[in-house]
Protein backbone atom coordinates (compact mmCIF):
# COMPACT_ATOMS: atom_id res chain seq x y z
CA UNK A 1 0.00 0.00 0.00
CA UNK A 2 1.33 3.37 -0.72
CA UNK A 3 1.72 6.28 1.22
CA UNK A 4 -0.69 9.12 0.38
CA UNK A 5 -0.12 11.40 4.06
CA UNK A 6 2.29 11.26 6.19
CA UNK A 7 1.98 13.80 9.37
CA UNK A 8 5.18 14.59 11.40
CA UNK A 9 4.95 15.60 15.17
CA UNK A 10 2.26 18.09 14.26
CA UNK A 11 1.88 20.90 17.41
CA UNK A 12 -0.67 23.79 17.20
CA UNK A 13 -1.53 26.41 20.05
CA UNK A 14 -3.85 29.09 19.51
CA UNK A 15 -3.23 32.76 20.68
CA UNK A 16 -6.09 35.00 21.52
CA UNK A 17 -4.31 37.98 21.08
CA UNK A 18 -7.09 39.89 21.92
CA UNK A 19 -8.52 37.95 24.87
CA UNK A 20 -5.34 38.44 27.00
CA UNK A 21 -3.17 36.41 24.90
CA UNK A 22 -5.13 33.09 25.99
CA UNK A 23 -3.36 29.99 24.51
CA UNK A 24 -5.06 26.99 23.30
CA UNK A 25 -2.99 24.12 22.79
CA UNK A 26 -4.92 22.08 20.51
CA UNK A 27 -1.97 19.58 18.93
CA UNK A 28 1.10 18.15 20.52
CA UNK A 29 3.57 15.63 18.46
CA UNK A 30 0.78 14.37 16.58
CA UNK A 31 2.09 12.25 14.17
CA UNK A 32 0.13 10.21 11.58
CA UNK A 33 0.36 8.11 8.39
CA UNK A 34 -1.98 7.72 5.75
CA UNK A 35 -2.00 5.25 2.93
CA UNK A 36 -4.11 5.07 -0.55
CA UNK A 37 -7.31 2.60 0.02
CA UNK A 38 -7.41 3.50 3.25
CA UNK A 39 -9.66 5.06 5.73
CA UNK A 40 -8.52 6.52 8.73
CA UNK A 41 -11.00 8.31 11.07
CA UNK A 42 -9.79 10.85 13.79
CA UNK A 43 -11.60 10.02 16.73
CA UNK A 44 -12.21 11.54 20.05
CA UNK A 45 -14.38 14.08 22.30
CA UNK A 46 -15.09 17.78 21.63
CA UNK A 47 -12.19 19.89 21.97
CA UNK A 48 -9.49 17.10 20.96
CA UNK A 49 -8.19 18.64 18.19
CA UNK A 50 -9.54 16.50 15.38
CA UNK A 51 -11.08 19.44 13.20
CA UNK A 52 -7.64 21.28 13.39
CA UNK A 53 -5.58 18.39 12.52
CA UNK A 54 -8.17 17.74 9.44
CA UNK A 55 -8.06 21.49 8.39
CA UNK A 56 -4.03 21.54 9.08
CA UNK A 57 -4.26 18.57 6.61
CA UNK A 58 -6.24 21.27 3.83
CA UNK A 59 -3.60 23.92 4.83
CA UNK A 60 -6.55 25.81 5.72
CA UNK A 61 -5.28 26.52 9.55
CA UNK A 62 -0.98 26.92 9.83
CA UNK A 63 0.69 24.56 12.26
CA UNK A 64 3.55 25.85 14.95
CA UNK A 65 5.38 23.07 14.37
CA UNK A 66 5.88 19.75 12.43
CA UNK A 67 5.07 18.40 9.04
CA UNK A 68 2.43 17.39 6.76
CA UNK A 69 3.66 15.56 4.28
CA UNK A 70 1.38 15.13 0.92
CA UNK A 71 1.74 12.88 -2.43
CA UNK A 72 1.38 15.28 -5.54
CA UNK A 73 2.55 13.75 -8.46
CA UNK A 74 4.86 11.62 -7.20
CA UNK A 75 6.71 14.10 -5.21
CA UNK A 76 6.35 14.86 -1.37
CA UNK A 77 5.55 18.30 -0.60
CA UNK A 78 5.29 19.83 3.06
CA UNK A 79 2.03 21.76 3.51
CA UNK A 80 3.20 23.37 6.73
CA UNK A 81 5.88 25.51 4.17
CA UNK A 82 4.94 25.41 0.58
CA UNK A 83 3.83 28.58 -1.04
CA UNK A 84 0.19 29.55 -1.13
CA UNK A 85 0.26 28.90 -5.31
CA UNK A 86 1.76 25.40 -4.53
CA UNK A 87 -1.27 24.32 -1.78
CA UNK A 88 -3.83 25.83 -4.66
CA UNK A 89 -2.53 23.34 -7.35
CA UNK A 90 -2.28 20.72 -4.94
CA UNK A 91 -6.22 21.50 -3.40
CA UNK A 92 -7.13 21.26 -7.26
CA UNK A 93 -5.51 17.94 -8.22
CA UNK A 94 -4.85 16.30 -5.01
CA UNK A 95 -6.43 17.41 -2.08
CA UNK A 96 -10.41 17.00 -1.89
CA UNK A 97 -12.27 18.52 0.76
CA UNK A 98 -15.91 18.19 2.71
CA UNK A 99 -15.92 20.63 4.94
CA UNK A 100 -18.91 20.79 7.63
CA UNK A 101 -20.63 23.56 6.37
CA UNK A 102 -21.43 25.27 2.69
CA UNK A 103 -19.99 28.28 1.86
CA UNK A 104 -22.23 29.94 -0.28
CA UNK A 105 -21.04 32.18 -3.34
CA UNK A 106 -23.98 34.39 -3.97
CA UNK A 107 -25.73 33.61 -7.36
CA UNK A 108 -23.60 30.64 -8.49
CA UNK A 109 -25.88 27.86 -9.22
CA UNK A 110 -25.86 24.67 -7.60
CA UNK A 111 -24.89 22.64 -10.62
CA UNK A 112 -22.38 25.56 -11.42
CA UNK A 113 -20.75 24.92 -7.79
CA UNK A 114 -20.55 21.15 -8.28
CA UNK A 115 -18.96 21.32 -11.43
CA UNK A 116 -16.57 23.68 -10.49
CA UNK A 117 -13.58 21.46 -9.43
CA UNK A 118 -13.47 19.82 -12.58
CA UNK A 119 -14.09 23.03 -14.52
CA UNK A 120 -10.99 23.87 -12.75
CA UNK A 121 -9.27 21.19 -14.06
CA UNK A 122 -9.92 21.84 -17.68
CA UNK A 123 -13.00 19.62 -17.99
CA UNK A 124 -14.82 20.91 -20.43
CA UNK A 125 -18.64 22.30 -19.32
CA UNK A 126 -20.74 19.52 -21.16
CA UNK A 127 -19.01 16.97 -19.33
CA UNK A 128 -18.55 18.11 -16.23
CA UNK A 129 -22.25 19.31 -15.95
CA UNK A 130 -23.05 15.77 -16.57
CA UNK A 131 -21.22 14.50 -13.88
CA UNK A 132 -22.73 17.07 -12.14
CA UNK A 133 -25.90 16.13 -13.05
CA UNK A 134 -24.91 12.39 -12.20
CA UNK A 135 -23.79 13.11 -8.70
CA UNK A 136 -26.56 15.10 -7.78
CA UNK A 137 -28.81 12.58 -8.39
CA UNK A 138 -27.03 9.82 -6.66
CA UNK A 139 -27.23 12.19 -3.25
CA UNK A 140 -30.69 12.77 -4.26
CA UNK A 141 -30.93 16.37 -4.75
CA UNK A 142 -34.35 16.97 -7.39
CA UNK A 143 -33.42 18.28 -10.35
CA UNK A 144 -35.78 21.31 -9.65
CA UNK A 145 -32.83 22.76 -7.48
CA UNK A 146 -29.69 22.38 -9.79
CA UNK A 147 -30.33 25.51 -11.59
CA UNK A 148 -30.64 27.56 -8.37
CA UNK A 149 -28.50 28.86 -5.25
CA UNK A 150 -28.29 26.98 -2.59
CA UNK A 151 -28.64 29.83 -0.20
CA UNK A 152 -32.03 29.16 0.30
CA UNK A 153 -31.86 25.24 0.65
CA UNK A 154 -32.22 23.24 3.91
CA UNK A 155 -29.33 22.19 6.02
CA UNK A 156 -29.17 18.71 4.79
CA UNK A 157 -29.24 19.72 0.66
CA UNK A 158 -26.84 22.49 1.20
CA UNK A 159 -24.80 19.55 2.66
CA UNK A 160 -25.55 17.20 -0.08
CA UNK A 161 -24.34 19.65 -2.74
CA UNK A 162 -21.53 20.17 -0.60
CA UNK A 163 -20.52 16.43 -1.17
CA UNK A 164 -20.97 16.15 -4.51
CA UNK A 165 -18.97 18.93 -4.81
CA UNK A 166 -16.39 16.95 -3.20
CA UNK A 167 -16.63 13.86 -4.78
CA UNK A 168 -16.76 15.07 -8.67
CA UNK A 169 -13.18 15.03 -9.05
CA UNK A 170 -11.04 11.94 -8.32
CA UNK A 171 -8.50 13.22 -5.29
CA UNK A 172 -6.15 11.13 -4.32
CA UNK A 173 -6.58 12.52 -0.99
CA UNK A 174 -10.00 12.97 0.68
CA UNK A 175 -10.58 14.82 3.78
CA UNK A 176 -14.51 14.98 5.23
CA UNK A 177 -15.50 16.80 8.24
CA UNK A 178 -18.62 15.61 9.65
CA UNK A 179 -20.06 14.50 6.04
CA UNK A 180 -23.18 12.94 6.93
CA UNK A 181 -24.16 15.35 10.07
CA UNK A 182 -27.13 16.56 8.94
CA UNK A 183 -28.68 13.64 6.70
CA UNK A 184 -31.32 11.34 7.47
CA UNK A 185 -30.33 7.39 6.92
CA UNK A 186 -31.28 7.57 3.00
CA UNK A 187 -28.98 9.83 2.29
CA UNK A 188 -26.23 8.72 4.64
CA UNK A 189 -25.99 5.80 3.22
CA UNK A 190 -25.53 7.38 -0.45
CA UNK A 191 -22.80 9.53 0.95
CA UNK A 192 -21.41 6.41 2.70
CA UNK A 193 -21.27 4.41 -0.72
CA UNK A 194 -19.42 7.32 -2.25
CA UNK A 195 -16.45 7.43 0.40
CA UNK A 196 -16.10 3.14 -0.15
CA UNK A 197 -15.97 3.82 -3.83
CA UNK A 198 -13.50 6.37 -3.50
CA UNK A 199 -11.59 4.13 -0.92
CA UNK A 200 -11.82 1.72 -3.08
CA UNK A 201 -10.55 3.75 -6.60
CA UNK A 202 -7.57 4.09 -4.12
CA UNK A 203 -8.63 7.47 -2.23
CA UNK A 204 -6.60 7.81 1.19
CA UNK A 205 -9.78 9.01 2.94
CA UNK A 206 -9.11 11.05 6.38
CA UNK A 207 -12.37 11.89 8.19
CA UNK A 208 -14.54 12.69 10.51
CA UNK A 209 -18.01 11.02 11.99
CA UNK A 210 -19.96 10.95 15.10
CA UNK A 211 -22.23 8.46 13.79
CA UNK A 212 -21.49 5.46 15.01
CA UNK A 213 -22.69 2.90 12.48
CA UNK A 214 -21.03 5.09 9.51
CA UNK A 215 -17.74 5.09 11.08
CA UNK A 216 -17.78 1.34 11.68
CA UNK A 217 -18.73 0.67 8.11
CA UNK A 218 -16.20 2.92 6.54
CA UNK A 219 -12.95 2.95 8.87
CA UNK A 220 -10.28 0.97 8.52
CA UNK A 221 -8.72 2.50 11.75
CA UNK A 222 -9.22 5.19 14.26
CA UNK A 223 -6.93 7.70 15.31
CA UNK A 224 -7.59 8.59 18.98
CA UNK A 225 -7.09 12.09 19.94
CA UNK A 226 -7.33 13.09 23.33
CA UNK A 227 -7.47 17.02 24.42
CA UNK A 228 -4.43 18.36 26.17
CA UNK A 229 -4.34 18.48 29.83
CA UNK A 230 -3.57 21.36 31.55
CA UNK A 231 0.12 20.45 32.97
CA UNK A 232 1.67 21.92 36.32
CA UNK A 233 4.05 24.49 35.41
CA UNK B 1 -0.82 25.72 -15.52
CA UNK B 2 1.71 27.15 -12.90
CA UNK B 3 4.47 29.59 -15.16
CA UNK B 4 7.97 29.49 -13.64
CA UNK B 5 8.65 33.49 -13.58
CA UNK B 6 6.76 35.63 -12.02
CA UNK B 7 4.75 37.84 -14.03
CA UNK B 8 4.91 40.75 -11.00
CA UNK B 9 7.76 40.56 -8.66
CA UNK B 10 8.20 43.43 -6.05
CA UNK B 11 11.28 43.75 -4.03
CA UNK B 12 11.17 45.18 -0.53
CA UNK B 13 9.09 48.32 -1.47
CA UNK B 14 8.90 51.49 0.66
CA UNK B 15 7.99 54.84 -0.11
CA UNK B 16 7.10 56.74 3.94
CA UNK B 17 5.62 60.34 3.42
CA UNK B 18 5.94 60.78 6.97
CA UNK B 19 6.56 58.13 10.05
CA UNK B 20 4.34 55.50 9.70
CA UNK B 21 2.32 56.57 6.53
CA UNK B 22 2.60 54.83 3.55
CA UNK B 23 4.31 51.53 3.48
CA UNK B 24 7.30 50.08 3.94
CA UNK B 25 9.43 46.61 3.00
CA UNK B 26 6.94 45.12 1.14
CA UNK B 27 7.69 42.12 -0.89
CA UNK B 28 5.62 39.35 -3.06
CA UNK B 29 5.37 37.45 -6.39
CA UNK B 30 2.45 37.77 -8.41
CA UNK B 31 1.59 35.26 -11.20
CA UNK B 32 -0.88 35.10 -14.03
CA UNK B 33 -4.53 33.83 -13.33
CA UNK B 34 -3.53 35.18 -9.41
CA UNK B 35 -5.81 37.17 -7.16
CA UNK B 36 -3.56 39.24 -4.44
CA UNK B 37 -5.65 41.03 -2.07
CA UNK B 38 -4.12 43.77 0.16
CA UNK B 39 -6.34 44.56 3.16
CA UNK B 40 -6.06 46.89 6.20
CA UNK B 41 -8.03 49.79 7.53
CA UNK B 42 -8.18 53.01 6.48
CA UNK B 43 -4.25 54.62 6.69
CA UNK B 44 -2.66 51.37 6.80
CA UNK B 45 -0.86 52.12 3.37
CA UNK B 46 -2.66 50.11 1.33
CA UNK B 47 -3.81 52.67 -1.47
CA UNK B 48 -0.42 54.38 -1.38
CA UNK B 49 1.11 50.92 -2.20
CA UNK B 50 -1.27 50.44 -5.02
CA UNK B 51 -0.60 53.69 -6.49
CA UNK B 52 3.47 52.96 -6.29
CA UNK B 53 2.84 49.00 -8.03
CA UNK B 54 0.46 50.28 -10.58
CA UNK B 55 3.52 52.86 -12.02
CA UNK B 56 1.97 55.92 -10.36
CA UNK B 57 4.35 56.85 -7.46
CA UNK B 58 8.06 56.11 -7.59
CA UNK B 59 8.82 54.48 -4.37
CA UNK B 60 11.75 55.32 -2.28
CA UNK B 61 13.01 52.29 -1.97
CA UNK B 62 12.89 48.68 -3.59
CA UNK B 63 12.41 47.38 -7.04
CA UNK B 64 9.08 46.24 -8.73
CA UNK B 65 9.95 43.78 -11.89
CA UNK B 66 7.27 43.40 -14.40
CA UNK B 67 8.41 40.87 -16.89
CA UNK B 68 12.10 40.65 -16.06
CA UNK B 69 12.48 44.80 -16.38
CA UNK B 70 12.47 47.52 -13.60
CA UNK B 71 9.12 49.27 -13.78
CA UNK B 72 10.33 52.52 -12.52
CA UNK B 73 13.84 52.25 -14.87
CA UNK B 74 11.69 52.52 -17.55
CA UNK B 75 10.77 55.82 -19.22
CA UNK B 76 7.92 57.71 -18.13
CA UNK B 77 5.98 57.25 -21.52
CA UNK B 78 6.89 53.60 -21.22
CA UNK B 79 5.20 53.56 -17.96
CA UNK B 80 2.24 55.17 -19.04
CA UNK B 81 1.50 53.12 -22.42
CA UNK B 82 1.60 50.09 -20.07
CA UNK B 83 -1.53 51.46 -18.17
CA UNK B 84 -3.14 52.12 -21.64
CA UNK B 85 -2.60 48.24 -23.12
CA UNK B 86 -1.29 45.69 -20.54
CA UNK B 87 -2.51 47.37 -17.65
CA UNK B 88 -5.59 48.23 -15.90
CA UNK B 89 -6.70 50.30 -13.28
CA UNK B 90 -9.76 50.47 -11.78
CA UNK B 91 -10.60 53.11 -9.38
CA UNK B 92 -12.69 53.35 -6.58
CA UNK B 93 -14.53 55.97 -7.72
CA UNK B 94 -15.71 54.80 -11.27
CA UNK B 95 -15.42 58.62 -12.97
CA UNK B 96 -11.93 58.94 -12.05
CA UNK B 97 -11.46 56.00 -14.70
CA UNK B 98 -13.67 56.97 -17.15
CA UNK B 99 -13.51 60.35 -19.35
CA UNK B 100 -16.62 62.25 -18.29
CA UNK B 101 -17.03 64.21 -22.09
CA UNK B 102 -16.99 61.24 -24.24
CA UNK B 103 -19.73 58.10 -24.41
CA UNK B 104 -19.48 55.08 -22.61
CA UNK B 105 -18.80 53.20 -26.30
CA UNK B 106 -15.92 55.92 -26.79
CA UNK B 107 -14.93 55.44 -23.02
CA UNK B 108 -14.02 51.43 -24.27
CA UNK B 109 -13.49 52.60 -28.10
CA UNK B 110 -10.49 54.88 -27.05
CA UNK B 111 -8.79 51.82 -25.55
CA UNK B 112 -8.61 49.92 -28.64
CA UNK B 113 -8.09 52.75 -30.58
CA UNK B 114 -4.73 53.36 -28.51
CA UNK B 115 -3.42 49.70 -29.71
CA UNK B 116 -3.73 50.64 -32.93
CA UNK B 117 -7.65 49.50 -33.78
CA UNK B 118 -8.39 51.74 -36.72
CA UNK B 119 -11.97 50.53 -38.01
CA UNK B 120 -14.90 52.37 -36.94
CA UNK B 121 -17.42 49.97 -37.00
CA UNK B 122 -15.21 46.78 -35.51
CA UNK B 123 -14.69 48.96 -32.49
CA UNK B 124 -18.01 49.73 -32.02
CA UNK B 125 -19.21 46.50 -32.57
CA UNK B 126 -16.46 45.18 -29.71
CA UNK B 127 -17.52 48.22 -27.43
CA UNK B 128 -20.70 46.92 -27.99
CA UNK B 129 -19.95 42.92 -27.14
CA UNK B 130 -18.46 44.45 -23.94
CA UNK B 131 -21.03 46.22 -22.42
CA UNK B 132 -23.69 43.86 -22.67
CA UNK B 133 -20.61 41.33 -21.09
CA UNK B 134 -20.74 43.87 -18.02
CA UNK B 135 -24.48 43.70 -18.50
CA UNK B 136 -24.72 47.54 -19.19
CA UNK B 137 -27.86 47.56 -21.84
CA UNK B 138 -26.58 48.35 -25.60
CA UNK B 139 -29.29 51.27 -25.82
CA UNK B 140 -26.62 53.13 -23.51
CA UNK B 141 -23.92 52.69 -25.79
CA UNK B 142 -23.76 57.06 -26.92
CA UNK B 143 -24.80 58.17 -23.15
CA UNK B 144 -22.64 59.61 -21.45
CA UNK B 145 -21.09 58.43 -17.69
CA UNK B 146 -22.44 60.81 -16.10
CA UNK B 147 -25.81 59.74 -16.74
CA UNK B 148 -25.09 56.10 -15.09
CA UNK B 149 -25.72 55.12 -11.72
CA UNK B 150 -22.66 54.33 -9.44
CA UNK B 151 -22.96 50.50 -10.14
CA UNK B 152 -23.06 51.30 -14.27
CA UNK B 153 -20.28 53.34 -14.17
CA UNK B 154 -18.35 51.06 -12.08
CA UNK B 155 -18.87 48.53 -14.72
CA UNK B 156 -17.92 50.59 -17.78
CA UNK B 157 -14.61 51.14 -16.14
CA UNK B 158 -13.75 47.46 -15.92
CA UNK B 159 -14.93 47.03 -19.35
CA UNK B 160 -12.62 50.56 -20.38
CA UNK B 161 -9.83 48.32 -18.69
CA UNK B 162 -10.34 45.07 -19.91
CA UNK B 163 -11.27 46.02 -23.73
CA UNK B 164 -7.05 45.50 -24.34
CA UNK B 165 -6.86 42.15 -22.73
CA UNK B 166 -5.06 42.91 -19.84
CA UNK B 167 -2.57 40.71 -17.92
CA UNK B 168 -2.47 42.84 -14.84
CA UNK B 169 -4.75 44.84 -13.13
CA UNK B 170 -5.21 46.65 -10.11
CA UNK B 171 -8.20 47.66 -8.42
CA UNK B 172 -8.94 49.74 -5.16
CA UNK B 173 -12.03 48.45 -3.36
CA UNK B 174 -14.18 48.22 -6.47
CA UNK B 175 -17.02 47.36 -5.08
CA UNK B 176 -16.86 50.52 -2.35
CA UNK B 177 -19.70 52.78 -1.93
CA UNK B 178 -22.08 50.26 -4.17
CA UNK B 179 -25.50 48.78 -2.96
CA UNK B 180 -25.24 45.38 -1.75
CA UNK B 181 -27.41 43.78 -4.42
CA UNK B 182 -24.79 45.49 -7.16
CA UNK B 183 -22.24 44.44 -5.44
CA UNK B 184 -22.84 40.74 -5.63
CA UNK B 185 -23.61 40.72 -9.31
CA UNK B 186 -19.70 43.00 -9.60
CA UNK B 187 -18.09 40.26 -7.66
CA UNK B 188 -19.67 38.14 -9.74
CA UNK B 189 -18.46 39.74 -12.96
CA UNK B 190 -14.99 40.14 -11.66
CA UNK B 191 -14.32 36.33 -10.23
CA UNK B 192 -15.57 35.11 -14.22
CA UNK B 193 -13.59 38.05 -15.95
CA UNK B 194 -10.37 36.73 -13.72
CA UNK B 195 -11.17 32.90 -14.59
CA UNK B 196 -11.57 33.78 -17.74
CA UNK B 197 -8.91 35.93 -19.37
CA UNK B 198 -6.43 34.75 -16.90
CA UNK B 199 -5.70 37.81 -15.11
CA UNK B 200 -3.30 38.94 -12.30
CA UNK B 201 -4.92 41.08 -10.21
CA UNK B 202 -4.17 43.34 -7.00
CA UNK B 203 -7.09 43.91 -5.63
CA UNK B 204 -7.20 46.39 -2.71
CA UNK B 205 -10.05 46.37 0.13
CA UNK B 206 -10.81 46.81 3.48
CA UNK B 207 -14.23 44.57 3.01
CA UNK B 208 -13.13 40.50 4.24
CA UNK B 209 -15.82 39.29 2.39
CA UNK B 210 -15.00 40.51 -0.78
CA UNK B 211 -11.53 39.41 0.02
CA UNK B 212 -12.47 35.98 0.87
CA UNK B 213 -14.77 35.96 -2.50
CA UNK B 214 -11.99 37.21 -5.13
CA UNK B 215 -8.14 37.04 -3.46
CA UNK B 216 -5.88 33.37 -3.20
CA UNK B 217 -3.85 35.32 -1.23
CA UNK B 218 -3.54 38.42 1.44
CA UNK B 219 -1.55 40.70 2.43
CA UNK B 220 -2.73 42.14 5.99
CA UNK B 221 -1.58 45.76 6.46
CA UNK B 222 -0.91 47.74 9.42
CA UNK B 223 0.76 51.33 9.62
CA UNK B 224 2.72 50.55 6.52
CA UNK B 225 3.68 47.30 7.22
CA UNK B 226 2.33 44.02 5.94
CA UNK B 227 1.88 42.15 9.07
CA UNK B 228 0.36 38.39 7.88
CA UNK B 229 0.32 36.99 4.27
CA UNK B 230 -0.79 33.57 3.15
CA UNK B 231 -3.15 31.57 1.71
CA UNK B 232 -6.84 33.72 1.86
CA UNK B 233 -8.93 31.02 3.62
CA UNK B 234 -5.77 30.50 5.78
CA UNK B 235 -5.38 34.21 7.00
CA UNK B 236 -9.07 34.86 7.58
CA UNK B 237 -10.02 31.26 9.34
CA UNK B 238 -6.55 30.91 11.21
CA UNK B 239 -5.14 34.35 11.77
CA UNK B 240 -1.95 34.77 13.65
CA UNK B 241 -0.95 38.60 14.27
CA UNK B 242 -2.96 40.27 16.40
CA UNK B 243 -4.02 42.78 14.28
CA UNK B 244 -5.61 39.83 11.74
CA UNK B 245 -7.09 38.65 14.60
CA UNK B 246 -8.67 41.99 15.64
CA UNK B 247 -10.08 42.35 12.07
CA UNK B 248 -11.66 39.17 11.84
CA UNK B 249 -13.19 39.35 14.92
CA UNK B 250 -14.74 42.69 14.09
CA UNK B 251 -16.66 41.43 10.36
CA UNK B 252 -20.25 41.14 11.77
CA UNK B 253 -21.11 38.35 8.86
Amino acid sequence: MSLQLRVENLSKTFVLHNQHGAELPVLEHASLQVSAGECVVLHGHSGSGKSTLLRSLYANYLPDQGHIWVKHQQEWVDLVTAPARQILALRRDTLGWVSQFLRVIPRISTLDLVAQPLRERGVERQESDERAKLLLSRLNVPSRLWDLAPSTFSGGEQQRVNIARGFIADYPVLLLDEPTASLDSANSAAVVSLIEQARDRGAAVVGIFHDNAVRERIANRLYVMNPITERAV
Amino acid sequence: MISEQPLLAVNQLTHLYAPGKGFSDVSFDLFPGEVLGIVGESGSGKTTLLKALSARLAPQQGNIIYQGQDLYARSESDRRRLLRTEWGVVHQYPMDGLRAQVSAGGNIGERLMAVGERHYGDIREKAGRWLQDVEIPLSRIDDLPGTFSGGMQQRLQIARNLVTHPRLVFMDEPTGGLDVSVQARLLDLLRNLVRDLNLAVVIVTHDLGVARLLAHRLLVMKDGQVVESGLTDRVLDDPHHPYTQLLVSSVLA
